[in-house]
């Protein structure tokens, strides 16, 4: 029982994760139709900048004395880096070929992404890059079970950053613009919504939030990797998709599930295949029900 | 016409201050808390000056200045294309068989050894160029079939001892079948989804290779495949066969030409047969293909075993040559790379394809020292040929525009 509560919480911790990461691919996905193959390595250049922001904090020796204040900074300047990351990336790879095949389209981002994680190598060398500081060491212990201080902190911000998308998209005007987009660009247009300023933008979000699940896992890990972006990226994917492509809500719980199913099977079948569930909940998902979960009707061209 | 190079220099200038501020955070953060702009300045540059020139090219040649120079040697290639048509197309395809035969005699190890590279990656190539060239899905696990194949060698020869030429069909089936399981489920989808489920699939694949430790013995890998044999004559004391190990790298040559020539044919012959028509015809529309009668479900699946066992051939070849195998070999970034073959050398054409490759194996090659940059220069390479001439080097013939494509 205690292993389960254990799995449990280890589980949301991840969920959390990929569900960040979702929300970026579903998105994208929602405002142009096209599955954005680089965000994987949006999330591990958040995961680059965060190090390289707390390491220099740490240089600066600002870590001892005000740790929440270098961390909140490093998510904040890591988020907006990746933001205007993921704007330059659309601008160079998705702009123009907007109107091309799809396949030409997802080839040039397939491009972007392996030249953006071979950018971060070789900037930042081939080796596991640590986080510095012991920032989060310690936590509760019931019993058998712990939850670190840094797992609270990682799905406190997490369910932070989940509402304040919610209130974004659903409550605000520029949201209103995006799901305009997403519903129909012509139409959002003739009402003067610019719906390029939408896309990059769309990007831009998707992105900051991918950037702060990069953080967090390298917090989590304790170090981070320029082909980080690759697997988790797959994984997000499939939550984006088990939760019905292009719905923020279904995006959300299609991470929590998907943690929560790479943790159980690691934990109960066997740790070594742990990628491997994801990838068949991700078939099985497109093969029986590919509008997903809380998915809209999805017509023939998009499946 | 002014007005249209402002905005280009302006976008380009743009372009450029915004890489600047993507560069400098990677470069110039330390981790002693020290702050520099010494390298980003550096590298910024040289990334200017390059593009700046190709720019400059780019605009001159656009305004038309340069037309002095380009419209005779415009004349020039369209003289050498007319003399090259008087010949038949034969006699050129024999002309390049004999060179290719006797490429090993003129030429020392090292660059044997790159030919058969070439030869490998010629019919992976192909290969993939039947999914995506001919069929139009996008299957990022490609490199999956090649494993199958490398490993369907690898554990017959040990465990059974035997030997290439009987392994090479058993390689091409299981890498038919895995082809199969994968094509399967897989299918239904179009596009996007198709290109990332495959992507899964070959992770899996490789993930299986890894932690499967009774059968492939895990990242450790499998030593000690055999090379090919082969009998030949001998007339010492009466007529016998006489077993001949092909150890040496020209013999291995030989036998990597043989299997890329089988290739080429069979995917010559393929894409100008009625199968050939109908996966084009799923390509350029797959309702439409499907409302004419072609069966698109059978032909895809057709597709994908196809590609498969030209991987599960070149993956037996490359076991035998390796003489070990290990997941290591079968990573995402090979399958980009051919992948980014395919592409640069023109999605469904076999010249291209050919061309592709032996600038993307002869290139690294040339310039060893900048080894770093390869799949640096890949990855922009396809996201450029995308932009710029998503047809490729030399482009297919029979190439339509895809339905979505004209809604747009």
């Amino acid at each position: 029982m205690e292993y389960f509560i254990q799995q449990l919480i280890n589980g949301l911790t991840l969920g959390g994760l990929y569900a960040l990461i979702a929300l970026g691919y579903t998105m994208v996905y929602g405002v142009i139709q096209l599955i954005n193959f680089a965000h994987g390595e949006f999330f591990a250049a958040g995961g680059y900048m965060g190090v390289i922001l707390l390491s220099y904090f740490a240089g600066l020796g600002y870590m001892e004395t005000h740790p929440w204040i270098c961390l909140l900074a490093a998510f904040a300047l890591a988020m907006a880096y990746c933001a205007f990351l993921a704007m330059g990336v659309e601008k160079v790879a998705y702009k123009p070929l907007r109107f091309q095949s799809r396949l030409a389209a997802l080839l040039s981002a397939l491009g972007m992404s392996i030249f953006l994680s071979n950018g971060l190598m070789l900037t930042q060398g081939v080796f596991d890059k640590p986080y510095p500081g012991e920032l989060f060491d310690g936590g509760f212990e019931f019993g058998m079970i712990t939850i670190s201080y840094l797992q609270i902190m990682i799905v406190g911000m997490t369910i932070f950053l989940l509402i304040a998308l919610n209130i974004l998209v659903f409550k605000t005007r520029i949201g209103m613009a995006m799901r305009a987009t997403a519903q129909d660009k012509v139409m959002s247009a003739l009402v003067s919504i610019g719906s390029n300023k939408i896309i990059s933008l769309t990007f831009a979000i998707g992105a900051g939030l991918a950037a702060a699940a990069g953080i967090m896992v390298g917090l989590y890990y304790g170090s981070v990797r320029y082909d980080m972006g690759f697997v988790p990226g797959i994984k997000a994917f499939a939550a984006a998709v088990l939760g019905g492509i292009g719905n923020i809500t279904g995006a959300m719980l299609g991470g929590f599930i998907i943690g929560m199913v790479e943790i159980f099977g690691a934990g109960y079948i066997s740790g070594q295949y742990k990628d491997v569930f994801a990838f068949i909940i991700l078939i099985a998902v497109l093969y029986f029900k590919p509008t997903g979960i809380m998915g809209e009707n999805i017509d023939d061209t998009r499946v | 016409m002014i007005l249209e190079f402002k905005k280009i220099w302006k976008t380009y200038a743009i372009g450029m201050l915004w890489l600047l501020g993507l560069l400098w955070p990677l470069l110039g953060i330390h981790p002693d808390g020290t702050l520099s702009v010494g390298r980003t300045l550096t590298v910024w540059t040289y990334i200017l000056i390059g593009t700046f020139i190709c720019l400059c090219i780019y605009v001159t040649n656009k305004s038309g200045v340069l037309s002095g120079v380009t419209t005779p040697m415009a004349a020039v290639r369209d003289k050498v294309a007319t003399m090259s048509g008087a010949l038949p197309t034969w006699l050129w395809l024999a002309l390049a068989l004999i060179a290719a035969l006797l490429f090993p005699v003129f030429t020392a190890r090292y660059a044997q050894d790159v030919a058969i590279n070439v030869l490998i990656y010629i019919c992976l190539g192909l290969g993939l160029n039947i999914v995506i060239g001919l069929a139009g899905m996008l299957d990022l696990g490609y490199i999956a079939f090649y494993g199958v194949g490398a490993y369907s060698y690898a554990l017959l020869n040990i465990h059974y001892g035997l030997s290439f030429w009987v392994c090479l069909p058993f390689a091409a089936f299981f890498a038919c079948i895995a082809g199969c399981i994968i094509g399967y489920p897989t299918l239904r989808m179009r596009g996007d989804y198709l290109a990332i489920v495959t992507l899964g699939f070959g992770e899996i694949v490789r993930i299986i290779l890894n932690n499967w430790m009774d059968l492939t013995n895990g990242p450790n890998g499998i030593l000690g495949v055999k090379v090919p044999g082969i009998y030949i004559p001998s007339f010492e004391g009466g007529f016998s066969f006489e077993h001949l190990w092909l150890k040496k790298l020209y013999f291995l040559y030989y036998v990597a030409l043989a299997l890329a020539i089988v290739t080429i044919i069979s995917v010559y012959r393929l894409n100008y047969s009625r199968i050939g028509r109908a996966w084009e015809s799923i390509r350029e529309d797959e309702t439409a293909a499907g409302l004419m009668g072609v069966n698109t479900f059978k032909l895809k699946l057709l597709a994908y075993a196809m590609g498969a066992v030209f991987a599960g051939l070149a993956g037996a070849f490359f076991s035998a040559r390796m003489r070990f195998v290990s997941p290591e070999s079968f990573t995402f970034l090979e399958s980009a790379m051919v992948l980014c073959m395919v592409v640069l050398g023109g999605m469904g054409s076999i010249p291209g394809i050919i061309l592709g490759v032996a600038a993307l194996i002869v290139l690294p090659e040339v310039f060893r020292e900048f080894e770093l940059y390869r799949m640096l220069a890949f990855g922009a390479a396809m996201t450029l040929m995308m932009l710029f001439r998503p047809e490729g080097l030399i482009p297919a013939k029979r190439v339509g525009t895809r339905s979505e494509e004209r809604e747009g």
